[in-house]
C-alpha cells in the first residue's frame, strides 16, 4: 500500500475521532478542524523520511493537540483558559482512552435538536466524516456559499447557545438517539432517492450513511435500533445495481433484476437484524429492517411473503403512526389480502404530506380492482403532483398503459 | 449561562389544566431563576420608534404575532439542556411557545 493511500485510509477511519478529541480538549470546533487537517499534512510530510509510526492514531492525535496549543498560546489566550486546556490534555494517561465517547460526543452534539434538520445533517457530514463543504453543497444541491453558511450557523448557535458538548444523559438517550439514527436515516434517503442519472457525491451518500451507521454500532454496542439502522441501510442499499435502468428511470421492487442484488450485503444484513432482535427490545429501525429483510429473501417478487410483510407494518403503525408508514401498511395489505382490503385503508388517509403517492397508490388499487376510469382520475391526479421527472415519467407511462 | 424565557401564548387558546401549576414551576426552577414576570395584555402595550427628529408611537406590540409575549424569566443555568428542561416544564409550554434565548457573556 503507497503512503498516500495509508494516510486517506486514516483519514477516513480516524479523522472524526480526533476532530472529536480536540472539540473536546479546546472547545473551538474551527480550530479543531485546522489542526486535525494540518496533522495529517505533516503525516504526509515526516512520513515519508520517519516511516509509519507504530500508533498512526496517537501520533495524528498528539500532533493536532500541540498545533492547538501552539496556536492557542499566540493567539493570546487568557493564561487561565490555556492552563485549562493543557491540563487535560497532559492529563491524558492513553491516548486511546475515552477516545470513543468522544466521537460519540461529537456524533450526539451536530444532531441535537436545537439545530435545524438540515444543519445537523450538514454538520454531521462535515465533522464527523469530513466531507468537504463543496462535495456536501453538491450532495444537497445547493450553492456551496449557502452550505458553507449552514455550518458556520451551526457552530455558532453550538457555541452561542451553549449546546453542551456531551453524549446525554440518561433521561434524554432514548429520544436523542432516535434522533441520531433520523439523521442518519435523513442521510440514507437522500442519497437512496437520488436518480440513477445522479452525480456519484450524492449516491455516494449511501456509503457515507452506512459508514456512520457501522460507527454508531461500535459506539453504542448496547442499542439495538442502531444495528437495526445498519441492517436496514445495508439491505435497502444491496438493491442499489437493480433500481434504476438505462435512461435513469426507477424500475419498481418487483421487476428489478434480483440476480443484481449484493448477495454478501443482505447477507450482513440479515445477520445483523438477528443479532439486534435477540436483544428483545424491538424499534422502528428493526422492524422497517425485517420488513426489508423478507424482500431481500424472496428469490422472485413472487416469493414474496406478503402477509408477514403487512403484519410487520402493522407493528410499525403502532410504533410510528405516520400517513407515509400507514400508506405503506395499505399497499402491503393489498398485495396480501387483495386491493379492496387497501383501498379501504387508504381511504382513511387524506392528507397533504404524502403528495403524489395517494392518488398513485390509489390508482393502483382501482386498476386491480378492474375501475379504469376511476385509476385514470387518480393516476393523473399523482403525475401533477409529482416531484421528479423521474416519477412524472412513471407514472406516465402507467397511464399510457391502462389507456392502451 | 443566562437565558431570557419568552412566554408566549396565543389569547384565543385556553390554557389547559395539568400539572405543572406556576408554583410548581417556580418551586422547581427555585434560585435558578433570577427574575421574571408576568406582563400586561399587548392591548396595554406602546411600541416606540425613532425616525430621524420624530418620534412615532403605535397603539400594541412591535409585531402582528398569534401567540404574544405574556411574560418573561431569566434563568441562570448549566447549558441549552438545562434551559430547554425549565422551560419545557413551564405551563405555558403545554398550549403555548417559550423562547429560550441565551445572553451574551462576558
Amino acid at each position: 500500500m503507497t503512503l498516500d493511500t495509508e494516510v486517506s485510509e486514516l483519514f477516513r477511519a480516524e479523522r472524526g475521532r480526533i476532530v472529536a478529541t480536540l472539540i473536546r480538549l479546546t472547545g473551538d470546533w474551527d480550530l479543531a478542524e485546522e489542526c486535525v487537517q494540518d496533522a495529517f499534512a505533516r503525516a504526509l510530510e515526516c512520513w515519508p523520511r520517519e516511516g509509519v509510526p507504530g500508533r498512526p492514531g496517537a501520533w495524528l492525535t498528539t500532533t493536532a493537540r500541540n498545533r492547538a496549543l501552539d496556536r492557542l498560546r499566540r493567539s493570546n489566550v487568557e493564561a487561565a483558559k490555556l492552563r485549562e486546556v493543557v491540563a487535560v490534555a497532559d492529563h491524558e494517561p492513553d491516548e486511546d482512552d475515552g477516545i470513543g465517547d468522544d466521537l460519540l460526543r461529537l456524533i450526539f452534539t451536530c444532531c441535537h435538536p436545537a439545530l435545524t434538520l438540515e444543519a445537523r445533517v450538514a454538520l454531521t457530514l462535515r465533522t464527523v466524516t469530513g466531507l468537504t463543504t463543496a462535495d456536501i453543497a453538491r450532495a444537497f444541491l445547493v450553492p456551496e456559499a449557502t452550505m458553507a453558511k449552514r455550518l458556520v450557523r451551526a457552530r455558532q448557535k453550538i457555541r452561542n447557545a451553549r449546546i453542551p458538548y456531551r453524549v446525554p444523559p440518561a433521561h434524554l438517550l432514548p429520544e436523542r438517539t432516535g434522533g441520531v439514527l433520523g439523521v442518519l436515516y435523513l442521510l440514507f434517503n437522500e442519497g437512496y432517492t437520488a436518480g440513477g442519472g445522479a452525480e456519484p457525491v450524492r449516491r455516494d451518500l449511501c456509503a457515507e450513511a452506512i459508514r456512520l451507521a457501522r460507527t454508531l454500532v461500535a459506539l453504542m454496542p448496547d442499542e439495538p435500533e442502531a444495528v437495526g439502522l445498519l441492517a436496514l441501510t445495508l439491505l435497502q442499499d444491496s438493491r442499489r445495481d437493480a433500481r434504476f435502468d438505462h435512461a435513469g428511470d426507477l424500475v419498481p421492487l418487483d421487476r428489478q433484476d434480483r440476480s443484481r442484488w449484493d448477495g454478501g450485503q443482505i447477507e450482513e444484513g440479515l445477520a445483523l437484524l438477528d443479532a439486534a432482535l435477540r436483544r428483545g427490545r424491538p424499534g422502528p429501525y428493526q422492524v422497517q429492517a425485517a420488513i426489508a429483510a423478507c424482500h431481500a429473501t424472496a428469490a422472485a417478487a413472487g416469493d414474496t411473503d406478503w402477509p408477514q410483510i403487512a403484519l410487520l407494518y402493522g407493528e410499525l403503525v403502532k410504533l410510528v403512526p405516520s400517513p407515509v408508514v400507514r400508506l405503506n401498511r395499505a399497499v402491503a395489505v393489498a398485495r396480501a389480502d387483495g386491493p379492496a382490503a387497501g383501498l379501504a385503508l387508504v381511504d382513511d388517509l387524506a392528507d397533504d404530506v404524502l403528495g403524489h403517492l395517494l392518488p398513485a397508490t390509489r390508482a393502483d388499487f382501482l386498476r386491480r380492482l378492474d375501475r379504469p376510469a376511476e385509476a385514470l382520475a387518480a393516476y393523473e391526479q399523482a403525475r401533477d403532483l409529482a416531484p421528479t421527472e423521474a416519477e412524472r415519467r412513471h407514472l406516465t407511462r402507467l397511464i399510457e398503459d391502462l389507456r392502451g | 449561562m443566562k437565558y431570557m424565557l419568552l412566554i408566549c401564548v396565543d389569547p384565543a387558546i385556553e390554557p389547559t389544566e395539568g400539572d405543572p401549576t406556576i408554583e410548581q414551576w417556580l418551586a422547581e426552577v427555585g434560585g435558578r431563576r433570577l427574575d421574571g414576570s408576568q406582563l400586561r395584555s399587548i392591548q396595554d402595550a406602546t411600541t416606540v420608534r425613532t425616525r430621524g427628529d420624530e418620534v412615532l408611537l403605535t397603539d400594541g406590540p412591535f409585531a402582528e404575532t398569534k401567540e404574544q409575549i405574556v411574560g418573561y424569566d431569566v434563568v441562570d443555568c448549566a447549558d441549552l439542556d438545562e434551559a430547554i428542561r425549565i422551560a419545557s416544564r413551564h405551563p405555558c409550554a403545554r398550549f403555548g411557545s417559550v423562547e429560550v434565548r441565551p445572553f451574551y457573556t462576558g
